[in-house]
């Protein structure tokens, strides 16, 4: 079955209904009786709420309810939780404020809900909702990092002094300050991470009904971890057991971790149809989007390194300042320590790291993962850092990393972060990335530039991140309220035919394919009769969702688990009938055969003996064909790679052009080549979308001025080239499938190629330093102000 | 409330909705016909896009009286007798699609390029889609998938 197991790029089986225009989003579901909610939201980023008045609203035409804080504090549904506790440098936990799923008498940022209006059309609710009577006082407030660290800054918590909800730190400090006392070169660098909307084109929705009759509920809801929402619900917001919430979540219009996070308008909808006795739905609208779907990034780090005098690497400091927004995301405090601080080594031999992170609340909509989650951002501080001491040394860039990436013979590589790599090969992806972007042939493209009055510009970053989340006992004594395995279900029907059912999730990923090849390589059934269910907590066992590109090695995993037992169990019954030990029969190519004899029965065949088990070892083997496992990870995987970029900057308009994009990246064993690439060209788009055009903006009242795409620059088609996307395996060690893991190496790898490459074609003009995104205007600033300083050749 | 006629897919559908209605909502939510999405609030995303009378429209835009008379195509109406239409088939064999949400607004785009301009090239397509967000592809295989949709319908298949 090698055409269509493991390795074959076969066409996707979850296209045709999304071609036909047939996919089944949440959004798209309506329930008869079907009643739809609007929410009144802060216009203020801080404010107390002196009255809401609901009485004109509630008259109005078509309206079932309005319901406020007030509501909710009566029907006491919980506050929506954190799922991970981060202890501070003393041992004390973090600061976990409230999170009332509607405000109860405080706003903390634009777009915190205050009411909810429920009506028999979408029309009504939103006419009904401009009819709520608001009053506010506005507070001071503090949207960004630096205005929210200043002393006497506004306080978003009151427990929080300083805004800080906890000060963590990783490494060792005494080993780091002898690293930098004995340095021949430091090299210093302040760094921003921007702030970022997922932006899923899929508006976020959920659509929940409450069915008396039975005392059951069903929410419908655009999430990467229908199970996780569940639980969540169960055990903190709703209150109601699991076997009484089904949670579906249907086709998902990508996700990029911000459909990961359980939102307040879940909980609500399923309780507003309780109250209102029919089902509820709420789309958000885009502008809606920006102020209540949770963003991503927005790190502000001071990183020194120190070389000898060689250029070897001998130990890293940061100091890192991340915003939490006003309430914690359900992984928010994770993301800047345990999914980017212990990412500090990157791909080097790094033997000393001290890391500190001070999370900061701010008046700002909840920070979380993004696609890539932590990792972007200690890549972009290494790369930039990496490219500033090559500079400073005077030494090429591309040959500083290949003096100082781990050396194949140095795996398993423990790094200073707690992290232990298990595999790779740096050095060979670095020249095969080189060799795609003809890197010898750069002076010459660079002098055709130059004649055409462009600058151009060569950007390089090695990288590494760290998925394929997680060993469950590790990550609890890290402070994860939850365990990271994941759970499959493998039902082979009496005609030969499979169902998987997975805890994971697919939102564009391909699972329903690639999961459909591990049957065929495994089994050798055709992936034809497979087929692939996830994203239903009622036929699926459990699941932790899709997120951290964990689907294949964890997800994928639990499904060869459960074919290994299914394998397992056929092999006794083909011994029954083939008359052999079963320690003498295998499945090769779809048949259980006896070893070294012509004797063998179809797998088809054995599934029918298992469900018409007239001929069987009734005894000691059970009838049926159907097995679950949960499997968790030993330890995280470790993709990396090397990302290249060439740039031409236009100095008259500071207009960056992405010329050439070429990567070499090892995630891996390869289920499918196709879906593998694709996961990389959408990370890369990214990527470059946060080097050169996406920033949420903040202005210092905590207004956020740039929420819709009139104003928030999404990259376009015509925004970015064809990408080079090569690839070099080498298998992870500790999963069944060899498998590491590639949704998010574009958007962790590529940003700091980019900016690594501007920074370059700039130089001559003698700029140093630029921030994301490096848009025409900073571009042509940070050029006149060179310019006006002297510097330059 | 009004009472419009709309031609869709062929097929002539008579509906009462305020006159205030688009036509993206008239599609989903009085037709039903679901494969046509909304991305956004400010006609950027592209996700919407219908064949109005031979041209790309974003349905967001425009009200459904506006469309009434028109001859409509959604996504559900490319493919005929279950087989898909080239592009359709093209999206398919170059990964142009991830999560699908943008992908029907895509296709009709991609449609009206190819009638515009049989043989678009790569710096034509990416112009072109200009008005079309995708999140999850980066764009590159649907240039791609458009440009061997281009092909086939050249070529009559």
């Amino acid at each position: 079955m090698a055409t269509q197991g493991i390795g074959a790029a076969i066409r996707r089986k979850e296209d045709r209904r999304f071609l036909l225009g047939k996919g089944n989003y949440t959004d798209d579901v309506t329930l008869p009786g079907q009643s739809y909610a609007v929410f009144v939201r802060s216009m203020y980023a801080h404010a107390t709420i002196t009255k809401v008045d609901t009485t004109a609203a509630a008259a109005a035409p078509g309206v079932l309810a309005v319901l406020t804080g007030d509501d909710v504090a009566a029907d006491k549904l919980g506050g929506i939780p954190c799922g991970w506790v981060i202890k501070n440098k003393d041992g004390s936990s973090m600061v976990e404020p409230p999170h009332p799923a509607l405000a109860q008498g405080v706003v903390r940022h634009v777009g915190d809900p205050i009411a909810m209006v429920i009506a028999a059309s979408k029309a009504a609710a939103r006419a009904a909702a401009g009819l709520v009577e608001v009053d506010y006082e506005p507070r001071p407030a503090v949207a960004r990092l630096a205005e929210a660290t200043a002393p006497g800054a506004p306080l978003v918590w009151d427990e929080a002094r300083g805004n800080v909800c906890f000060d963590w730190h990783l490494g060792d400090p005494a080993k780091t300050d002898a690293a930098f006392a004995r340095a021949a070169h430091v090299v210093e660098l302040e760094l921003t991470n921007s702030r970022l909307a997922p932006n899923a084109i899929e508006p976020r929705a959920a659509n929940g009904w409450y069915d008396a009759a039975n005392d059951h509920y069903t929410l419908y809801t655009t999430s990467q971890n229908p199970h996780l929402i569940r639980l969540l619900m169960a055990a903190f917001t709703l209150h109601v057991p699991e076997h009484k919430l089904r949670v579906i979540a249907p086709d998902v219009g990508g996700g990029f971790g911000s459909k990961i996070f359980h939102y307040a308008e879940e909980l609500l909808v399923a309780w507003a149809s309780r109250r209102v006795g029919r089902p509820v739905k709420w789309t958000a609208e885009r502008s809606e989007s920006f102020v209540s779907d949770a963003h991503g990034r927005d790190h502000k780090s001071h990183a020194a390194l120190a070389l000898d005098a060689q250029g070897k690497f001998l130990g890293l400091r940061v100091r890192t300042l991340a915003n939490m927004g006003a309430y914690l995301s359900t992984f928010g405090p994770a993301v800047p320590t345990y999914l980017s601080a212990t990412l500090l080594s990157g791909p080097y031999d790094l033997p000393a790291i001290y890391a500190e992170v001070k999370a900061i609340f701010t008046h700002t909509v909840p920070v979380d993962a993004y696609r890539g989650a932590g990792r972007p951002e200690a890549t972009y501080l290494l790369e930039r850092l990496v490219d500033k001491a090559a500079r400073q040394l005077g030494v090429d860039r591309v040959e500083l990393r290949r003096k100082n990436l781990i050396r194949p013979d140095q795996f398993p590589y423990q790094t200073q972060v707690a992290l232990q790599y298990d595999t790779g090969d740096y050095h060979t992806t670095l020249d095969l990335a080189l060799k795609a972007i003809d890197h010898a042939g750069y002076e010459q493209r660079k002098a055709a530039s130059a004649a055409r009055g462009k600058l151009r510009g060569f950007g390089i970053s090695t990288y590494i991140e760290g998925c394929g989340i997680a060993p469950s006992a590790l990550v609890g004594a890290l402070g994860a309220r939850a365990g990271l395995y994941e759970a499959a279900s493998v039902r082979v029907h009496p005609t030969g035919s499979v169902t998987v059912f997975t805890g994971t999730h697919s939102h564009g990923q391909g699972h329903e394919t690639t999961f459909a090849q591990l049957v065929a390589e495994k089994l050798g059934v055709a992936v034809d009769n497979v087929e692939v269910v996830h994203g239903d907590t009622d036929r699926i066992p459990f699941g932790m969702g899709t997120y951290g590109s964990r689907s294949a090695a964890v997800g994928g995993s639990a499904i060869i688990k459960a074919l290994d037992k299914i394998i397992d169990k056929g092999k006794k019954i083909a011994a029954h009938l083939l008359e052999a030990s079963p320690g003498d029969v295998e499945l090769v190519d779809g048949s259980y055969r006896v070893v070294g004899t012509d004797r063998a029965k179809a797998f088809g065949e054995i599934a029918f003996a298992a469900y018409v088990p007239h001929n069987y070892p009734i005894e000691t083997v059970e009838p049926g064909l159907e097995e679950s496992a949960f499997y968790d990870p030993k330890n995280f995987t470790f993709p990396g790679g090397t990302h290249t970029v060439e740039v031409e900057v236009d100095p008259e308009t500071g207009v960056v052009e992405v010329i050439d994009v070429a990567i070499a990246d090892d995630v891996g064993v390869i289920i499918n080549p196709m879906i593998v690439d694709g996961q990389a060209h959408g990370g890369l788009a990214q990527g470059i979308g946060q080097a050169l055009y996406e920033e949420v903006r903040y202005d210092a009242d905590g207004q956020l001025t740039n929420g819709t795409y009139m104003d928030y620059c999404m990259p376009r088609a015509a925004d970015l080239p064809s990408f080079k996307v090569g690839n070099h395996v080498t298998p992870c060690t500790h999963n069944p499938i060899g498998v590491k893991g590639v949704g998010e190496v574009g958007a962790i790898g590529v940003p700091p190629a980019v900016i690594n490459a501007v920074l370059d074609a700039l130089h001559p003009l003698g700029v140093t330093d630029i921030s994301m995104p490096a848009t025409p205007e900073k571009v042509w600033r940070a050029i006149q102000a060179a310019k006006a300083a002297g510097k330059g050749a | 409330m009004a009472t419009i006629t709309l031609i869709v897919n062929r097929q002539t559908h008579t509906i009462d909705c305020p006159p205030t209605t688009l036509l993206v909502e008239a599609l989903r939510e009085h037709l039903r016909l679901t494969g046509t999405h909304v991305g956004c609030d400010t006609s950027q995303c592209g996700a919407c896009t219908v064949d109005v009378d031979g041209k790309s429209v974003k349905s967001c835009t425009m009200l459904a009286a506006e469309a009434e008379g028109a001859q409509i195509t959604t996504i559900e109406g490319l493919a005929r007798g279950g087989e898909l239409h080239p592009m359709q088939a093209a999206f398919q064999e170059h990964h142009g699609l991830q999560c699908g949400f943008c992908t029907p607004g895509m296709i009709m785009s991609a449609n009206d390029l190819c009638r515009r301009s049989p043989d678009p090239s790569e710096h034509e397509i990416r112009h072109w889609l200009e008005g079309n967000l995708c999140r999850c592809t980066g764009y590159h295989n649907i240039v791609k998938a458009v440009r061997a949709g281009a092909a086939s319908l050249r070529g009559g298949k």
